[in-house]
């Protein structure tokens, strides 16, 4: 049988169409395919959380999905959600608060913090904790993430 | 690491999965949620030649309570069963396991059927299933039959799913209005597989235990009900000497192995932890 699959969808808005390799999982599409290397791979087996991309709005490990499952999807980056400046102010917060060093786990944390913060707009910190759960970071201590994600989850009920 | 090269198929029925597997035999896998199977490709634990995407197929995932009993279809993902105000009433052992399995971003992907049938002994609904006593629904190209939780599980990720078969739906009694539940996990990192955990239900009712599932993960090759220690509890009201009595009567019950968490001895230890947690959880 044929080891390739004709995929189309909507990447950060853009239709894109491919041929790929069915092995292809849907982080290595991004970023390979795409160019789009803001997601990252750490341990491909849905440990890690540095793969974290957004289908169909909700998020998924992008190493425990293939590009072909997401034929027909729409599919949003941390470039997509950057570009758009639907997660400027938890940059902002990480930022300002340390809650990053190397860097190589933020993509993966911004994405998981929004979506904690749209389906709870104010957490506690035990929850904050227990939702990033899945997502490593090898530099902070994550104390300093927990307080950014606090502190947007603050100012965007103060907003209203 | 990269899977090795398969083809892949996105199945619109039943019908053309049961071509595929008669077709492909055991180079075939079925591909729900992907959660645990595509770590296993990624790893190369397994290569098979076809995957067979299950998740374009209607009607395999829903929750609904019928003639005493939640149905939950196959392919309903995780995060929409801790969101069910069904789950919640009807088969609350079920909703207290949710929030232990693996991270949020897993279970936007991750489903019932799936976990079942990888039957990881290490994974919380296989356990589950046995304290509820579930059914579950095996479809093949010649109609369904009903397997019982504890008739499903045989061995190290093997189940009573025969190669031609998929697994549609499992059905849980409702929960009887004098029984109560319990679960406990213990983990490294929350949300990472069990080292132990053990799910719990049945009746403290006028003090005594009576009927109590005991069913513990982690402990061995497949999810085990503790059938001495439940026997042990039966009649008994809740007491110091209720509780060595169930965590005594687990030396007869579970054989855990020698892993990457620690030995057996320790595990055995963490197990009459967890038995201890749950009874009085069930008796408060």
């Amino acid at each position: 049988m044929d080891k390739n699959v004709d995929i189309s969808l909507t990447v950060n808005g853009q239709e894109v169409t491919r041929r790929v390799p069915a092995r292809t999982n849907l982080v290595d599409f991004v970023r390979y395919e795409l160019e789009l290397t803001g997601s990252h791979v750490g341990c491909e087996h849905g440990v890690c959380g540095a793969c974290t991309i957004r289908v169909d709005g909700a998020i998924v490990r992008g190493c425990l999905m293939l590009a072909a499952q997401a034929d027909g999807a729409t599919v949003e980056t941390i470039e997509g959600v950057s570009e758009s400046t639907e997660i400027a102010d938890l940059q902002k917060a990480f930022h300002e608060r340390n809650a990053l060093q190397c860097g190589f786990c933020t993509p993966g944390f911004l994405l998981t913090a929004q979506e904690l913060l749209s389906q709870n707009p104010s957490p506690s910190r035990d929850e904050i904790r227990e939702f990033i759960s899945g997502n490593y970071c090898r530099c902070t201590g994550y104390q300093a993430i927990v307080d950014a994600i606090e502190r947007v989850a603050g100012e965007r009920q103060a907003a209203g | 690491m990269k899977p090795a090269p398969f083809a892949y198929v996105r199945a619109r029925s039943l019908d053309a999965v049961f071509d595929l597997l008669d077709e492909h035999g055991d180079d075939a896998r079925i591909l729900a949620g992907g959660q645990s199977l595509m770590a296993t490709l990624n790893m190369r634990l397994s290569a098979p030649e076809v995957l067979i995407d299950i998740n374009h197929i209607d009607g395999l995932s829903g929750i609904e309570v019928n003639n005493g009993k939640v149905r939950i279809g196959a392919l309903t993902r995780h995060n929409a069963i801790a969101a069910s105000p069904i789950i919640a009433e009807h088969a609350p052992l079920i909703a207290q396991a949710m929030p232990h399995i693996a991270h949020q971003a897993i279970r936007n992907r991750g489903t019932f059927g799936g976990s079942i049938a990888f039957a990881d002994p290490a994974a919380e609904l296989p356990a589950v299933s046995r304290a509820v006593g579930a059914d579950f629904i095996l479809q093949g190209r010649n109609g369904t039959r009903t397997v019982a939780a504890n008739d499903f599980f045989l061995g190290l990720f093997e189940t009573a799913r025969e190669p031609e078969e998929v697994l549609v739906a499992a059905e849980i009694p409702v929960i009887p209005a004098n029984e109560k539940t319990a679960f406990t996990e213990l983990a490294r990192r929350h949300g990472d597989y069990a080292i132990m955990g053990v799910a719990a239900q049945g009746s403290a009712d006028g003090g005594n235990f009576s009927n109590i599932r005991l069913a513990f993960f982690g402990a061995g090759d497949r999810p085990i009900l503790a059938q001495a220690a439940n026997a042990a509890l039966e009649g008994q009201p809740y007491s110091d000497a209720t509780v060595a009595a169930a965590q005594e009567a687990l030396g007869a019950d579970l054989d855990p192995m020698d892993d990457l968490n620690g030995p057996p001895e320790m595990k055995m230890h963490l197990a009459r932890v967890v038995t201890a947690r749950v009874l009085a959880e069930l008796a408060s």
